[in-house]
């Protein structure tokens, strides 16, 4: 019985010309080598395949509804011009695997060489690799990396660093050969206890991580631990969940950042439930040997023509194998080439402006909600695009009357942070129109003012 | 071939001009030398658009101290959308993929990538939606990843599933600290893992990364693994053995079944590379086996697209007892309801943020839904007929290292092409002016010289000819004018790089001229 299945172009006569060919009777006969008590006997229980429409009507219904958004802790609702979703739906794009053969992945390597410029712009660092997973595991890798480098086993690690970022350190590093130390951030501040860390740097850290924005969208001060951070011999790394920050931010390596690991969503990347996302990492010159992930360089070819290749291998899986600096293999290339048209689309003045209207819009955000009854600001230090309420009642009842209006008002902290089990982080983007975030404040002020 | 085309093109252009003329025109549409972001535009020009402004428009040093602001975005790109449109229009045009022509690198699965699939993804109530949005809010999306894990347990013979990892060698880390935290939770601090020599790179180094130490088992004659060898090499100081089914030579590991008793029967774990799914599906599961822990590469054997470097998604199906220690959130049902479970004491933590490539595991779903059971099964055994057809016809012209039936992929070597001095790399390079991208060279490292070839499925019979003829024509040039294989590529943007001067003196990103 022949059933037509879709992508499989071979008639019945492909077949029995090939089978024919061969010298095998039947397609079952290509099977001989797997021992006959394990092939199976009966079909897979799947469903019967659908065709093209019947499979988008059965897809559609597994859509959510859109809502008014303040989510962000790590995943930003931001404008994506029509061109990053156009161009990256090329198939010569897209299509294409890791360019291992450069005379005809011109494309995807000049993209990765365009993207490793554009991050070490951004961030302010000498190298930058092709991409990793996301901005978690991006951290984990440097946190790991700076064990290579240094060989010491402490880790400073704020504690307000995102919490699923500080899980997935936890789940990366070895505890036989890394020890995590939490330092606290200051109540009503916000940011790192930059005296409790001063106090831990000892010759036995080998790396401190601060996250800035960090999870509070509290904007860090790397600059009063930098210092000493350097006497002792010990690494910075700097995260951030928020790259468009840094169209107004100082780059972490002005600052004395030697790693900057975050998550690069927020350049041209729809939020997606999640993924895929992209994991940058950039660091200095001098660790490059040491660092993970892909590298394209320049170089020239027979006639003297300049065209672009990976390079620095030796430290990479399919070559050092055992011995690689990790096993990344594939990353997210086309997220990275999508924050290169991003980027690309704002340019210099662009990235600035949008950064900038996030900062007034969040503002704006923060002088209205502070004006709720029962609702104060929980942090005082300054904040880029999101930042904490603290209101009377149950945040998570309070969220849910508020979801009644179709507004999705906040991320409910209690579940990140014991103490904090009266907060909401809220994120206000170039995408919540003065509307929306007058909308969110009422359904807010009537919410807490419902209660019992 | 566009390829072809542009690079006659290019050719006869430059023949009959003088060089300024030819520098000048270094823009222009067809000869597409088109220079970096950074070295076109110019002061001013903008590309991009935002929401108007509703609220005041704030004084940045008022909130943020100047010392933590930037002076400015130096170097950025400053392009007009159109500039921006044409640079990576043209950049596309200069590459290669599985929509421009075959790709039969081995053990990459460059099957065709379904059209419908990049629609669905690109719904927005699939990629506008937040993932700490209230469960309630996300139910349809909760199904579709729960189900998605139902059918992968089902094609692999496996009890659960975790879509967590973003790549196949995330997932290979995510199973193998499954297997150190439970051999930890049973009070065992096991030290070595065994890796059959014709392992993929990421193997070793994903267990030295788990802290164990690698030691490889030599596969016989026939190119797989035998139960003796491992035998011997099998004992109470080994976590796990890493295999491949089929292995990197395309054969499949015919002893498996014995091998994970051995393994079993020390308190060892059997992890399997899926990499190859996409010779066993419907045919044979790998949790029959014995297999403990697997992972696959969704955008292998499931269609999802390869984009250049990324994005896949490698998730892990495990049995039962390595399931406490599954990273999470896990998803679970209750009566009509989903929801994320936090509460897994065990849980060796979490591999990323979030939940997993989203976008890639809903292009998944809806592959598996388009093919349905018997679809798969087919998709199986055509990728198999298609990768034994092409040995068939090629052995009398390329030296085949084990000459039996393949599975999904075959591997030659150059040894009939070395009395000329023409080698895999040579063969490899002539056959991008051909208009083909060239098979995986120089691995697996266990034949040496190798090329490995994988058709798939999505391969028609006058595909394969044409792909056949020009490598049978391509060994009648190495043997009459082998000049051509070796200065090959010729019909290309650019010829072959110098790889080394990459490396001796790195240039990773662009910096502006003093």
């Amino acid at each position: 019985m022949e059933e037509f299945f879709r992508y499989i172009p071979h008639t019945r006569n492909d077949v029995q010309q090939m089978l024919d060919t061969i010298g095998a009777p039947k397609v079952e006969d290509l099977f001989e080598s797997i021992p006959g008590q394990y092939r199976l006997s009966k079909p897979l229980d799947l469903p019967s395949s659908l065709s093209e429409p019947d499979l988008i009507r059965h897809l559609q219904a597994y859509q959510s509804d859109r809502y008014s958004s303040f989510l962000g802790a790590g995943a930003y609702h931001h404008f994506i011009p029509a061109a990053v979703s156009h161009l990256i739906s090329r198939s010569e794009f897209y299509t294409a695997y890791t360019p291992y053969q450069p005379e005809i992945s011109q494309g995807t390597l000049q993209g990765i060489f365009e993207f490793q410029t554009l991050m070490c712009q951004l961030t302010g660092m000498e190298v930058a690799n092709a991409s990793m997973y996301d901005g978690a595991s991006s951290l984990a890798e440097a946190v790991v990396m700076a064990q290579r480098i240094t060989k010491r086993k402490k880790v400073l690690l704020s504690q307000a660093v995102h919490p699923e970022y500080r899980r997935v350190i936890r789940t990366y590093l070895d505890p036989d050969q890394q020890e995590i130390i939490p330092v606290p951030y200051r109540e009503g501040e916000g940011k790192t206890d930059e005296k409790v860390l001063l106090g831990l740097l000892d010759e036995e850290v080998g790396a401190v991580v601060i996250q800035s924005p960090n999870f509070f969208g509290v904007v860090e001060d790397l600059l009063p631990v930098v210092e000493k951070i350097r006497e002792v011999g010990a690494l910075m790394i700097l995260a951030f969940s928020e790259a468009i920050a840094y169209g107004i931010l100082r780059p972490p390596g002005e600052m004395g950042a030697d790693i900057v690991a975050g998550e690069g969503q927020s350049l041209g990347m729809p939020i997606a439930f999640g993924g895929p996302y992209l994991g940058i990492f950039t660091t200095r010159e001098r660790f490059v040997r040491m660092m993970p992930g892909r590298l394209v360089g320049e170089t020239v070819d027979l006639d003297g023509k300049r065209g672009f290749v990976l390079t620095l291998a030796a430290r990479e899986q399919h070559i050092r194998r055992e011995r690689a600096t990790s096993n990344i293999c594939t990353n997210e290339g086309l997220c990275a080439l999508m924050a290169t048209i991003y980027l690309s689309c704002f340019g210099k003045e662009g990235l600035r402006e949008v950064a900038v209207m996030n900062l007034s819009k969040t503002e704006y955000a923060k002088k209205t909600a502070s004006q709720i009854p029962g609702c104060r600001l929980a942090f005082s230090s300054p904040t880029f695009n999101e930042f904490v309420l603290q209101i009377e009642g149950n945040p998570g009842e309070v969220l849910t009357k508020v979801r009644e209006k179709k507004i999705l008002g906040g991320v409910n902290l209690a579940g990140f942070y014991p103490e904090l089990h009266h907060h909401l982080l809220v994120t206000v983007t170039e995408m919540n129109p003065k509307e929306e975030i007058d909308a969110w404040a009422e359904a807010l002020e009537k919410s807490i003012g419902q209660r019992a | 071939m566009l390829l072809t085309l542009c690079s006659m093109l290019h050719a006869l252009c430059h023949e009959n001009m003088a060089d300024d003329m030819v520098s000048k025109l270094k823009d222009t549409g067809l000869i597409q030398d088109e220079p970096l972001l950074f070295e076109q535009g110019g002061e001013g020009r903008k590309g991009y658009s935002l929401p108007r402004w509703d609220v005041e428009e704030v004084e940045v040093r008022n909130l943020i101290s100047p010392h933590l602001l930037r002076k400015g975005l130096e170097g950025f790109p400053q392009l007009s959308e159109v500039d921006v449109v044409r640079h990576f229009t043209r950049l596309s045009q200069w590459n290669y993929g599985v929509d421009s022509g075959f790709y039969p690198l081995g053990s990459c699965t460059m099957k065709y990538n379904p059209k419908l699939n990049e629609e669905l993804a690109r719904l927005p109530g699939f990629s506008a939606i937040h993932p700490y949005q209230p469960e309630e809010l996300s139910q349809g999306i909760l199904k579709l990843m729960y189900e998605l894990e139902r059918f992968l347990a089902e094609i692999t013979g496996m009890d659960h599933v975790t879509l967590q990892p973003a790549a196949g060698a995330h997932g290979e880390l995510t199973g193998m600290k499954m297997v150190r935290a439970c051999l930890e939770a049973r009070g065992e601090r096991r030290k070595k893992v065994l890796v059959p020599d014709t392992a993929h790179g990421t193997n070793c180094s994903t267990s030295t990364i788990v802290s164990y130490q690698m030691v490889e088992v030599k596969s016989s004659e026939k190119g797989i693994i035998h139960p003796e060898q491992v035998a011997r090499q099998m004992d109470e100081d080994v976590a796990a053995i890493m295999v491949t089914n089929p292995n990197t030579l395309g054969l499949f590991e015919e002893h498996l079944g014995e091998i994970a008793e051995i393994v079993h029967r020390k308190g060892g774990f059997v992890y399997c590379d899926g990499a190859n799914l996409n010779a066993l599906m419907g045919i044979v599961k790998l949790g029959d086996l014995g297999v403990d822990v697997l992972h696959i590469n969704l955008h292998k054997t499931f269609s999802t697209p390869h984009g250049g470097g990324g994005p896949g998604a490698g998730p892990v199906a495990v049995k039962k007892e390595l399931a406490p220690f599954l990273p999470i959130p896990v998803i679970e049902k209750e009566g009509e309801k989903y929801f994320f479970n936090q509460d897994r004491p065990d849980s060796i933590g979490k591999m990323r943020a979030f939940y997993g490539n989203f976008g890639v595991l809903l292009r998944a779903y809806a592959y598996i839904l388009t093919l349905g059971a018997h679809g798969l099964r087919k998709v199986s055994e055509m990728a198999v007929l298609n990768a034994n057809y092409l040995m068939k016809r090629l052995k009398d012209y390329y030296y085949l290292p084990y000459d039996r039936p393949c599975m999904h992929e075959c591997v030659f070597t150059d040894r009939f092409q070395e009395e000329h001095h023409v080698t895999t790399l040579d063969i490899a390079k002539r056959l991008i002016d051909y208009g083909f991208h060239p098979p995986t060279i120089y691995f697996p490292l266990v034949v040496k010289a190798a090329l490995m070839i994988e058709p798939t499925e999505t391969e028609s019979k006058e595909g394969l000819d044409r792909f056949i003829d020009t490598m049978i024509e391509m060994a009648r040039e190495a043997e009459e004018s082998p000049d051509l294989l070796r200065q090959a590529p010729q019909r290309v943007k650019v010829r072959r790089l110098d790889e080394v001067l990459a490396a001796r003196r790195p240039k990773l990103k662009w910096t502006r001229k003093e």
